[in-house]
């Protein structure tokens, strides 16, 4: 059963990505971003990680993406002014480069194979909220400072006057 | 039953496709969004790997990952709107005085 | 008991040292904050115009200064009296303080040495010294530098008595130059001035020359001796001659370049240049310095090497030739000067002939003797000179001198004492010395008639152009600006007192080397005897001729010749006074050539100076300007390129620096890869 949804669903989060970085308006990009994201929440979901499977939607999904969408429509830029992106020689390498690395990371994935077993519940919710609140509650409180300076900032930056 | 090398190739493309998001567009919101696909593939690895091992540590890491990504994704926007309402340009090509 | 005071030598250096850091405190934290701040309006010279109340560390310097030095006179007399208190054979005493430079076999503690040579020598300078510096309270209660000059007199004090105490070569090499660099200071005291700045860089210059051979002899002394302290060198000298270490070849070179030091130092032929020159120092400094004490460290070097010179007849006749050559030569461009002190400078460097005259024939005792009294009345002449400048208000032309007599009783009087003691008059101290001198280089092993005659005919030439001075400055009709003539004064007690003692010891200096032919003991030589002791009896006794007749003979020979340029000088300048200009006119060539000093600074010039000064500017333009600069530039201009077009990779479009990211991700992983 795993092989078939991990086929359906990571085929569905790469041809996502792929659409995300091809649109030419951000908001389709957005959308698509939305379907990359959840089918990684399947893939996660299929490897018993179901805390993080939650996260993801609520947070990425719904949260990020949604801010995303959000200064999307209140910068509103025109369709006319959006860059007219061109297939120039310097973007053709770029692209070109970033496969040589996919090629690499298969190469790194073949080498370092594991023998397969079956998905443990170590991703469950009450593995991961034990190990987050004893082992890592220091790394997990400092987690919450960052998104405080991270809102702090984030206001400061795009409030006109302050 | 399947090897955690398919979950790892999984993870280098849509690394690599985020990565040539941000080297390839010139929007500044789809190269956002890019970096947020290239963290994304960072998670695949981390699940895949620790639900392998048995080991809760790579869900916390991932875990971790997610809140920078957030707290980059508020960071980032926010910057966003301030360069545009100074420039009205979201062309990363354009945003290029800081040189020589 | 008495000998206990030895162990208190250290102090006499000391104390002038000590004197030295009290005044440069003065000197820059109240003197120099006050010398800037009315820097706009300063006046220097000999000015009357400072009309500012003292500032109250003047008193304080005029005290500490010379106390200082008066101590440690006092300290020298209880030393040396101390050292006679021992038996001759005994007179000998070294007192350790630290170790100083040890390396290897190589060994020179700060160590003072006391015998009678060096005890003989810090009293000169203790005594004369503190005498100068009363003085220059005097004499430089005018300038507004007032603890500067303080600093320096009692530095080279210091450095003058570590010369004479040090009890090896390398001490006495650190005090040679420390007074080297004190004559520097002191004549360019009035920087402002060009000619002060010019004459103590020409006085530092030519001193070189001379310290390169005497650090050269000293390399030479270590190699050969394996040691640099005075009593295992002379010590090892018998050892070595018999083992046929030390040939007479290796004594000639170290010798001879130990001379060169000394004929720097004590401006003999060729390095005289300097010291004439130096004159533009204050008189004091002239006093002290340029006459009494450290232009005769060359001759005191020579007297502390005798053992080595007495193995070098090659070096001891090169010694008497250039003494006796520099005693004549001298005296004859002094006859012409009409600057007074400049008549006292090549009358010093005539003087410091006849020391080295006396060094070259074997009289080291007489040379010791002579370089004593002259220190009495040549510092005498020096500051009577200075009495007389200060009362005309800086000036030193005799030509605009004259009639001073009734103005100033005490400088005439104790100038007069001095010029007779100079120019030889019985009695008095240059008698005894001078006398000697010729008597022994007529008479010793090393002597010859030639140095004798020339040192008589100086001695006459000495006379005539010392009683000139006095005429034109004391007697005949004023020839001062009426300006001037307003001015005239006595000098103060400060100035005067030093004067007379100073006369006083000018006419009984020599009393202590009456000679043994006219009924004296000669207590001087036997003093010396024990420094000298090597060898001294076959040079100096060893002569044919030494017969009591004829040393009376040569005597009244002497004083003969100095009576006829007295009188040559009396009839010149007070009888027809218009001679001098006939004369002058009727071989206008001659004149002109002493006049101008024989033209030697000018061949200095043009032979070496120009080409020195010439190569340097290559050096400077083709070697430093072109190539070593281009070197820098070049390397500096070809980083500016690189980096110029270097930084147009830094184009600001952050899809570049990502690419750039990317494509090292991809390489450093590639590499981690590669199988």
């Amino acid at each position: 059963m795993e092989p078939v949804l991990f086929v359906i669903f990571g085929a569905i989060s790469v041809g996502g990505a792929i659409m995300v970085v091809t649109r030419r308006h951000p908001m389709a990009s957005a959308l698509y971003l939305i379907l990359t994201l959840f089918a990684v929440a399947a893939l996660f979901a299929l490897r018993q990680a179901h805390f993080l499977a939650a996260i993801q939607v609520i947070v990425y999904a719904g949260a990020v993406v949604v801010l995303f969408i959000f200064v999307i429509m209140l910068i509103n830029v025109p369709e006319s002014r959006l860059p007219v992106e061109r297939l120039t020689g310097m973007r053709f390498l770029g692209v070109t480069v970033a496969g040589l690395l996919i090629l690499e990371s298969a190469l790194v994935a073949r080498r370092f194979g594991m023998a397969g077993t079956p998905a443990t519940d170590a991703g469950s919710v009450r593995a991961v909220g034990t190990a987050l609140f004893t082992d890592y509650l220091l790394a997990f409180e400092v987690t919450s400072v960052l998104l405080l300076a991270a809102v702090i900032g984030a206001i400061a930056m795009a409030k006109k006057k302050i | 039953m399947m090897e955690p090398s398919a979950y790892l190739l999984l993870s280098g493309i849509l690394f690599g496709i985020g990565v040539a998001g941000v080297v390839a567009r010139k929007n500044v919101l789809i190269i956002l969004m890019s970096v947020e696909i290239m963290m994304n593939a960072v998670n695949v690895a981390f699940i895949a790997v620790g639900s392998y091992l048995g080991d809760v540590t790579g869900s916390v890491f991932a875990f971790m990952v997610m809140t920078v990504a957030a707290a980059e994704a508020a960071v980032g926007l926010a910057i966003l709107i301030a360069i545009y309402r100074l420039k009205e340009t979201v062309d990363i090509t354009e945003l290029s005085i800081l040189k020589w | 008991m008495v000998d206990g005071i030895l162990n208190y030598l250290w102090l006499v250096p000391a104390l002038p040292l000590l004197g030295v850091i009290g005044n440069a405190a003065i000197a820059l934290f109240a003197e120099r904050p006050l010398l800037l701040t009315e820097s706009g309006s300063e006046e220097h010279g000999h000015g009357h115009g400072s009309s500012h109340a003292a500032p109250p560390y003047r008193k304080l310097v005029a005290v500490f200064g010379p106390g200082v030095v008066g101590v440690s006179f006092v300290v020298s007399l209880l030393s040396v009296l101390a050292l006679a208190a021992r038996p001759a054979h005994d007179r000998l005493f070294v007192q350790v303080l630290f170790p100083w430079v040890q390396a290897g076999s190589f060994d020179a503690p700060v160590a003072f040495q006391l015998d009678p040579l060096s005890a003989v020598m810090i009293l000169v300078v203790t005594g004369v010294g503190f005498l100068i510096h009363v003085y220059s309270v005097g004499y430089m209660s005018h300038e507004k530098a007032f603890a500067r000059y303080f600093v320096y007199l009692n530095l080279f004090t210091f450095a003058m008595l570590l010369l004479v105490l040090g009890s090896n070569f390398l001490l006495m090499f650190v005090g040679w130059e420390g007074v080297g660099l004190c004559s520097y200071l002191l004549i360019g005291y009035w920087y402002e001035k060009q000619s002060a700045a010019d004459a103590g860089k020409k006085a530092f210059v030519v001193n070189r020359v001379g310290d390169f051979g005497f650090l050269v002899a000293m390399f030479l002394i270590f190699w050969t001796f394996g040691s640099v302290d005075y009593t295992e060198v002379f010590a090892r000298i018998p050892g070595l001659s018999a083992s046929g270490d030390l040939t007479t070849g290796v004594a000639t070179a170290i010798t001879l370049l130990l001379f060169v030091g000394a004929v720097g130092k004590s401006a003999q032929i060729p390095l005289y240049v300097w010291l004439p020159d130096a004159m533009e120092g204050p008189t004091p400094v002239s006093a002290l310095i340029h006459a009494a004490t450290m232009v005769t460290a060359g001759v005191y070097m020579v007297a502390r090497t005798s053992a080595l010179f007495l193995l070098a007849p090659a070096s001891m006749a090169v010694v008497a030739v250039v003494g006796a050559a520099t005693a004549i030569f001298s005296a004859t461009i002094g006859i012409t000067q009409n600057d007074i002190k400049r008549v006292l400078a090549y009358s010093t460097v005539s003087q410091l002939g006849y020391m080295f005259l006396a060094c070259g024939v074997g009289a080291f005792t007489a040379g010791i003797f002579h370089l004593m009294t002259h220190a009495f009345f040549k510092a005498l002449l020096f500051l009577a000179s200075g009495s007389v400048i200060h009362a005309l208000s800086g000036e030193q032309d005799m030509r605009k001198m004259g009639s001073l007599k009734k103005h100033l009783p005490i400088t005439f009087t104790t100038m007069f004492i001095a010029t007779l003691a100079i120019s030889g008059i019985p009695g008095l101290s240059g008698f005894f010395s001078k006398d000697e001198i010729l008597w022994k280089s007529f008479s010793s092993g090393h002597g010859h008639v030639g140095l004798w005659l020339v040192g008589t005919v100086a001695a006459g030439i000495t006379a005539f152009y010392m009683f000139r001075l006095v005429f034109l400055t004391f007697y005949g009709e004023s020839r001062m600006e009426p300006e001037v003539e307003k001015h005239v004064h006595e000098s103060p007690y400060s100035m005067t007192v030093p004067l007379m003692i100073l006369a006083v010891l000018s006419v009984a200096g020599g009393w202590i080397g009456w000679p043994a032919a006219l009924g004296g003991s000669n207590h001087f030589e036997h003093w010396l005897a024990p420094v000298f002791a090597h060898g001294a009896e076959g040079a100096v006794h060893g002569g044919a001729h030494a017969s009591a007749a004829l040393e009376y003979l040569l005597m009244a020979g002497s004083v003969g010749v100095a009576l006829c340029g007295i009188g040559l000088a009396w009839y010149l300048y007070r009888g027809r006074t218009s001679m001098p200009k006939e004369i002058a006119k009727a071989v206008p060539g001659l004149y002109d050539v002493v006049l101008n000093k024989y033209y030697v600074d000018e061949i200095y010039d043009a032979a070496i100076v120009k080409r020195i000064v010439n190569g340097s500017v290559w050096l400077w333009e083709a070697f430093d300007d072109a190539f070593i600069d281009g070197i820098v530039n070049g390397v500096a201009s070809l980083v500016r390129g690189a980096g110029d077009k270097a930084r147009r990779l830094q184009t600001g479009v952050v899809g570049n620096y990502a690419f750039t990211l990317l494509l090292g991700a991809v390489i450093l992983v590639g590499f981690l890869l590669w199988p």
